[in-house]
């Protein structure tokens, strides 16, 4: 009852970030793991209600069924249910979950993927870097797919976790250590990915999506990522891109190839080839561009990027300039 | 000779009821040392502090019943889950079950006359009180700690709090767990030096044994709290830098520090609850419970290897490998001691001939949750699992079926089991039923769907959640099931509150209890029993023999200590006849040293460190006072 209870649940829910829709060997294995741990549990927990059942039947009956009152039998019991039981199967959970399941998750041996992504964790965004080229990006971490990835995880201010439940297991970012994590995607697609340590006001506002491309769409990427920014070409993009060096945005954000090198907030050399804002907050699109530059503290109270009072000429033209940055 | 006997007995009663009797009124109130009356006032002010716990827990689950919702704000919201953990774990669940059932029970069952220390008992009271207020008031004023129970740093740093939010936290958990050492330390003493002469350790009754396991946890798990706590008010107030890692410090202190503490204040939570398990149990099953040495062996084990799995709670920091291996392995061998305990129980039930009452009830409800907490704990020593669903609402459902479930289901099962003794009348029957199946409906719709929205990667502890997760219908569902859980709560209160009123008269044993705390009239009177109880087993209600024995004895005048405010202290292990105690009397010293404390701690926190200092003098000015006058001289 309740293993279906649960498979029903899961069945009719889905989900988008759920440890049970598993898209690699890691977080596979781990929901082998679960399962079995379930059906066992299942066992265990349904033996047990049987006995208070049968404790409610013979409730005006003394002593055991064919056993009668023996202080003997009682005791045994005891120790068979209570002890030698458990020793069995909590032994063989053991060797399972802590020697055989924990080697397939645990971070790869340095020097031994392909590459490596050094994800860093901001009150309440994500930076991605990939070492050995110039890229950078906010929220959206492009691996190749059916390629081992080294994650590099560390952190800007107080504790995150980074977690892709589809993909792996999660790591704690913590001040003062690189912790490494393995993703390696069965297939191409997208992967979201949510902070999961408590880590102040807008910890809800904190996910990012993990995107799993063909290695050669992935190299194509990663080439424009390194590229500086386009140069605005319109009139309009040109307005853009002075009120953006002209307006704080510059002092916050940094924009390769531009004066704009701020270290506070996200790169935004390619925001226009990202699909959202904030940390998965908002759709980053016509409607909510500007609306989010008008007044971030309305969609994330608390962030760092304070509302300017701008005005409706500067607000288009800094979206026509940032929706060019492909 | 046959008509001189019952005015004998009569006239020693008499003696005793003047030589133990309080003072009347609030008078009474504020100065008492009655262990009952200090229980009675645990009882209450735990009881408020669990209102507040459960409105807080009902705005977060208001807020959560929908996507994108804003019945909180983000700031708000992480005051109020904060704040719940706090209240619920502070002071709700270990002053409710040490301080209230410890309290009040503890010396009935071990047939003392008090506890060991009755006035370092009242303070523990009167610290336990302006310690939660002091914490509340922290909320009142705006500025309620909001980064979690646990605290972590560096968002508990003063960089990313700033305001005075932590500062309350950690203050009052300090002044808090002075309280809570000072109880700790009462009931070793009470239970090691204080039982009946007679009652050697084999006979001592399974509760005592969980509280002492219990006490034992507490002296040494709060130190690390305290310490850590310390560290983290230097580096906030005082600018030190244990834990900032810029300066050499290190984060990953605080959580081994926290959770040395943390975890065995999970048995410490638990533990009570097993006691009130293996006092309901006997009585309703009408028999001796099954393999009493290996239960009473668990429950000591249970609190000792609790010290020993605290960086399960860790295994997502990237430790080394080797170390999350050994503590998952320690994890897993906690196991054993909580099954032995578990099967005993089912066992005993199986074999008594069992009345299925509301106290009953409330166990049978408590082994099935703690049953399905304790499963889903074990999958956490599951190492590679555990770094898949931490922080998850997997966590969330895994620890209330534990403290919901296996601590307060006892909690509220020993309420109806104890209420006849303390008030003198019984409880609604009926009604007591059917608060126990709305409550333990509403338990499991609120947080068996959480199981699974953590499998379906819901993180804990975020104000809000889209719409598009597949998050939607189970969280609609777990605050739909928050609503039943409160309203079976309301059903509990109302009941009791109508029965202290209009409830029939209970008499001395309405259930036949198995424990001595039943031999006594209900409410039992001030010295508790007239004479000093004969123990010859842990049931010590059921050997007819003696009970017969202690009438005799009050007619003979033997055992009765009738001379003092008196009562005997025994051998540790034997029990043999020790001493005579002479007793302290009430005392209003206690009351105006905890207001003293809590000036040094509102001060330190106001940063007026003379003014701070000004009440450390007073307080070392009230303890002087205090002993300026002798318990012997004040009786």
């Amino acid at each position: 009852m309740l293993i279906a209870a649960i498979a029903l649940g899961v069945a009719g829910c889905g989900g988008k970030q759920s440890t049970l829709d598993t898209h690699s060997t890691q977080s596979h294995d781990i929901r082998t793991l679960w399962w079995w741990m379930l059906v066992v549990a299942g066992i265990v927990f349904l033996g047990a209600i049987a006995m208070l059942t049968i404790g409610w039947i013979r409730r005006s009956r003394p002593g055991l069924p064919f056993f009668g009152q023996s202080e003997r039998v009682e005791t045994r019991l005891v120790v068979l249910f209570g002890m030698v039981i458990p020793v069995v199967v909590l032994v063989a959970l053991f060797f399972v979950a802590n020697v055989y399941v924990i080697g397939k998750t645990e971070p790869p041996k340095p020097g031994s993927t392909a590459m490596s992504v050094e994800v860093t964790g901001h009150q309440w965004w994500w930076e991605a870097h990939y070492p050995g080229t110039t890229a950078v990006t906010a929220n959206e971490i492009h691996i190749p797919a059916a390629t081992r990835v080294e994650v590099i995880g560390n952190t800007d201010d107080v504790i995150h976790s980074f977690w892709v439940p589809e993909l792996n297991r999660k790591i704690d970012l913590i001040p003062g250590r690189n912790n490494r994590l393995l993703l390696d995607a069965d297939s191409p697609g997208v992967y979201r990915g949510q902070c999961a340590e408590f880590c102040g006001l807008q910890h809800a506002h904190m996910s990012f999506e993990v995107i799993a491309q063909p290695p050669a769409q992935f190299r194509a990427w990663l080439q424009n990522m390194a590229a500086d920014a386009r140069p605005p070409t319109t009139p309009a993009e040109q307005a853009g891109q002075q009120d953006f060096m002209a307006d704080q945005c510059a002092s916050c954000h940094t924009i390769r190839g531009t004066a704009a090198q701020g270290q506070i907030g996200p790169d935004l050399t390619h925001l226009a080839s990202r699909s959202t804002i904030a940390a998965l907050t908002l759709p980053n699109d016509a409607e909510y561009l500007p609306r989010w530059i008008r007044d971030p503290q309305h969609f994330k109270p608390g962030n760092r990027m304070p509302g300017l009072n701008l005005s409706d000429q500067d607000v288009a033209a800094l979206v026509s300039y940032l929706r060019s940055l492909r | 000779m046959a008509t001189a006997a019952p005015s004998l007995a009569a006239d020693r009663l008499d003696r005793l009821s003047r030589i133990w009797r309080e003072r009347s009124g609030l008078v009474g109130w504020l100065t008492t040392t009655d262990h009952k009356r200090i229980g009675i006032l645990y009882f209450f002010t735990s009881l408020a502090f669990f209102g507040a716990g459960g409105v807080e827990a009902l705005l977060i689950r208001t807020q959560l019943l929908g996507p994108d919702q804003t019945v909180l704000s983000a700031d708000a919201f992480n005051k109020a889950m904060t704040m719940h953990g706090v209240t619920m774990i502070f002071l709700f669940v270990i002053p409710m079950s040490t301080g209230a059932f410890g309290n009040y029970l503890l010396p009935l069952m071990i047939g003392a006359r008090d506890m060991a220390f009755p006035r370092l008992n009242a303070l523990s009271y009167w610290i336990f009180l302006a310690s939660g207020i002091f914490l509340y008031v922290g909320l009142a004023s705006g500025d309620a700690p909001s980064a979690g129970w646990f605290n972590y740093v560096p968002l508990a740093s003063k960089t990313y709090s700033p305001g005075p939010g932590i500062d309350f936290y950690a203050l009052g958990l300090i002044f808090n767990a002075i309280s809570t050492t000072a109880a700790a330390i009462n009931f070793i003493v009470t239970i090691f030096n204080l039982r009946a002469p007679g009652m050697s350790l084999n006979r001592m009754p399974l509760f005592c044994f969980a509280f002492l396991a219990v006490s034992f946890a507490l002296v040494f798990a709060l130190p690390p709290l305290t310490c850590a706590l310390l560290l983290l008010e230097l580096q906030r107030l005082l600018g030190f830098h244990f834990y900032d890692v810029t300066a050499g410090g290190d984060p990953i202190l605080w959580q081994n520090l926290f959770w040395i503490f943390g975890h065995p204040e999970v048995y410490i939570i638990i533990l009570p609850a097993f006691g009130i398990a293996t006092a309901i149990i006997p009585t309703f099953t009408r028999r001796r419970m099954v393999a009493f040495p290996l239960v009473a062996l668990a429950e000591l084990l249970v609190a000792f290897i609790g010290f020993g799995v605290w960086v399960h709670h860790m295994f997502a920091v990237g430790l080394a490998t080797a170390t999350t291996v050994y503590f998952a392995a320690a994890s897993l061998i906690i196991v054993i001691p909580s099954g032995i305990q578990l099967f005993a129980w089912i066992t005993t039930i199986v074999t008594g001939t069992p009345r299925f009452k509301t106290p009953l009830l409330w166990i049978v409800g408590f082994i099935v949750l703690f049953m399905l907490g304790g499963l889903s704990g074990v999958a956490f020593a599951a190492i590679p699992f555990d770094q898949q669903v931490t922080d998850t609402y997997f966590v969330v459902a895994h620890f209330h079926y534990v403290i919901f479930g296996a601590a307060v289901f006892p909690i509220l099962g020993g309420m109806f089991y104890w209420f006849p003794k303390v008030t003198g009348r019984m409880y609604y029957e009926r009604w007591g039923q059917a608060s126990f199946w709305l409550t333990f409906a509403g338990m499991n719709l609120t947080f068996f769907p959480m199981h699974i929205v953590g499998l379906l990667g819901m993180p804990r502890r975020q104000y809000t959640y889209p719409a598009d997760m597949g998050w939607t219908g189970l969280n609609l569902l777990e605050s739909i099931g928050a609503y039943l859980l409160a309203a079976g709560l309301l059903m509990v209160v109302v009941n009791l509150a109508v029965s202290l009123f209009r409830g029939e008269r209970a008499g001395n044993d309405p259930f036949g209890g198995d424990t001595l705390e039943w031999a006594t009239t209900s409410p039992p009177p001030a010295y508790n029993f007239p004479v000093i109880p004969k123990v010859s087993s842990p049931y010590a209600m059921w050997d007819a023999e003696d009970r017969e024995e202690d009438a005799r004895n009050l007619e003979r005048g033997r055992r009765v200590l009738e001379q003092g405010h008196e009562t005997p202290s025994s051998t540790a292990v034997d029990a043999d006849w020790d001493e005579v105690l002479s007793m302290p009397s009430n005392s209003i010293w206690p009351p105006v040293l905890a207001l003293a404390m809590a000036g040094i701690f509102a001060f330190l926190l106001l940063k007026l460190w003379i003014v701070a200092g000004i009440f450390l003098l007073v307080c070392l000015a009230v303890l002087g006072a205090w002993h300026a006058r002798e318990p012997q001289e004040a009786a």
